[in-house]
């Protein structure tokens, strides 16, 4: 089976009585060429290394622009003094959204689910969610092929690049895979997955990709909070019952045509929106003239760095 | 049909899955095609990777690529200190290719032994490239499966040879282009291919006649 429409995933979900990741799983078997265990141990792999991501984040870090870092360390120290507006646990879906899209812009290890520039989506609603209940990694490699199988589905009707459809391709499929896999951990059917992604996908419908200076650092971090809230919601409105009155296929048609008819000035080229704003011009003016300076820096620091190894 | 490991995945060092993962595995490409140790490159950047590499990291990841780092390796950022000690010069500049994909580079290379290797190649998105351009000659392919590439005389019977040579190692030939630069001039056979290719028939093939060159990348997991 190909991974082209979720009526097709659910369809055979229901007709051969088996789990949406497992027909997924099925799937990846015959597309690769591996067993089952094979698959399986590779998706273990990827969320290992999401957990790894999430250990490894150092709040002092800075990126090359100086733009980005420090503020999920930022949103950590605010939750642990309580009181916090949504709760602890929304606190905690904040700050891992934040630090991991800061370890991607400094360079650091992540998993892109699905791309780079959304990596902090997944692991956001999943971590948190692991560590207060305590799933086993069973389970949470189940909600990892569901997701991939939502995203696989995107990918093929749609798109999942800023550069082809903006930012609802990139943090909006990011979101509908984070929903999918939420209401897959809950327990919640076929259908339910169906529409926590239709809603989720509905809710970031024609978000724009407007980097400041072309960086994946503003606003693309805190893009990464909205997909993940977003995600929470969409599948807690599924487990209860709550139903997309667009079929999710139709969803994801609508946002590939919204995509392809986002002005280029949206899709990833910082010629629009938050890019253009008189800070983000400055922004990009005093990146570029320091570009030759830093150029100067990186050649001494390597200098040093050879002196200091032998 | 898509690889659900390239949505949920790469796990690969940031920020950009085109502008860094895919910049590794063209300097990686590169290094493979060359088969050697490279010790001096140019890298000519053209369109995105131009304008935002840096801020990208597209020109550590280019150079932690020649050194044959792998996208999720951890000293991409340091890659230039590493290219120093290892012996690899480099040097970087803009270049405007046309009508090439916004994340091009050109590049050419030489190894410890002297070859020397022309590429061009794209980012294409999600960390995939594609090789544009090779020693002059223009020809695609991704990396995506096992590839053989065989430079050979522009003259008949050398497809039947090599593909002949293939099937009896029992590897299956996924897709095949031909190129060349001039008629009666060199030529280039991309093919790809479900199997990995044993040594033994890639040592036949080399000694084929009228082959000139055999260049292989084994598929990368």
């Amino acid at each position: 089976m190909n991974l082209d429409a979720m009526q097709d995933i659910l369809a055979a979900s229901r007709r051969e009585g088996k789990p949406m990741w497992q027909i997924v799983l099925e799937t990846d078997m015959e597309n690769r060429g591996v067993t089952a265990r094979e698959s399986l141990e590779k998706m273990a792999k990827t969320w290992r290394a999401m957990v790894e991501a999430s250990d490894a984040y150092a709040g002092q870090r800075r990126s090359h622009s100086g733009l980005a870092g420090g503020q999920g360390e930022q949103m950590r120290e605010y939750a642990a003094r309580g009181g916090t507006i949504g709760g602890d646990f929304t606190a905690q879906v904040i700050a891992e959204a934040l630090a991991m899209g800061e370890s991607n812009a400094c360079m650091r290890r992540i998993v892109a689910a699905p791309t780079a520039g959304a990596c902090g989506v997944m692991p956001a609603v999943l971590i948190p969610l692991w560590r207060r209940e305590n799933i086993p990694e069973e389970r949470m490699v189940q909600a990892l092929l569901v997701a991939s199988g939502i995203g696989a589905v995107v990918a093929y009707r749609a798109c999942i690049a800023g550069a082809s459809g903006g930012c609802q391709a990139e943090v909006g499929t990011a979101s509908a895979m984070a929903a999918g896999a939420l209401v897959c951990l809950r327990g919640g059917s076929a259908e339910q997955v169906c529409h926590a992604v239709a809603m989720a996908l509905k809710n970031l419908l024609g978000l724009v990709c407007d980097p400041v200076a072309g960086l994946v650092e503003v606003p693309c971090i805190k893009r990464n909070v909205i997909g993940a809230m977003n995600a929470i919601a969409a599948a807690d409105m599924a487990l209860a019952g709550i139903e997309s009155r667009i079929p999710v296929d139709e969803v994801i048609d609508a946002m590939g045509d919204v995509g392809r008819r986002l002005p280029v000035e949206f899709r990833e080229t910082a010629l629009g929106g938050l890019a253009v704003t008189p800070t983000g011009k400055e922004v990009k003016e005093r990146l570029a003239a320091g570009r030759r300076k830093q150029r100067t820096l990186t050649i001494k620091d390597a200098k040093f760095h050879i002196k200091r190894e032998q | 049909m898509i690889d659900i490991f390239d949505i949920m995945g790469p796990i690969m060092v940031g920020p950009s899955s085109s502008h860094t993962a895919g910049a590794v595995r063209i300097g990686r490409m590169a290094r493979t095609l060359l088969g050697d140790r490279p010790v001096k490159a140019s890298l000519h950047l053209h369109g995105s990777f131009a304008e935002t590499g840096v801020g990208h990291g597209t020109d550590k990841a280019l150079v932690a690529g020649l050194l044959g780092m792998a996208p999720d390796d951890l000293d991409i950022p340091n890659s230039f200190a590493l290219a120093a000690a290892r012996g690899l010069n480099f040097t970087f500049d803009e270049i405007d290719l046309r009508d090439a994909h916004p994340n091009s580079v050109l590049m050419e290379v030489t190894g410890a032994h002297g070859g020397v290797l022309r590429m061009q190649a794209c980012s294409t998105g999600g960390g995939r490239i594609l090789v544009n351009k090779l020693d002059g000659v223009e020809m695609s392919f991704t990396g995506d499966s096992t590839t053989l590439i065989v430079r050979n005389r522009d003259d008949r019977g050398h497809v039947a040879d090599v593909t002949y040579a293939l099937s009896q190692a029992k590897v299956n030939v996924a897709g095949m282009t031909l190129h060349r630069d001039a008629r009666g001039g060199s030529a280039l056979m991309v093919i790809e291919t479900d199997q990995p290719v044993p040594e033994p028939i890639l040592e036949l093939v080399r000694s084929l006649p009228g082959i000139l060159q055999v260049t292989y990348y084994e598929k990368e997991d």
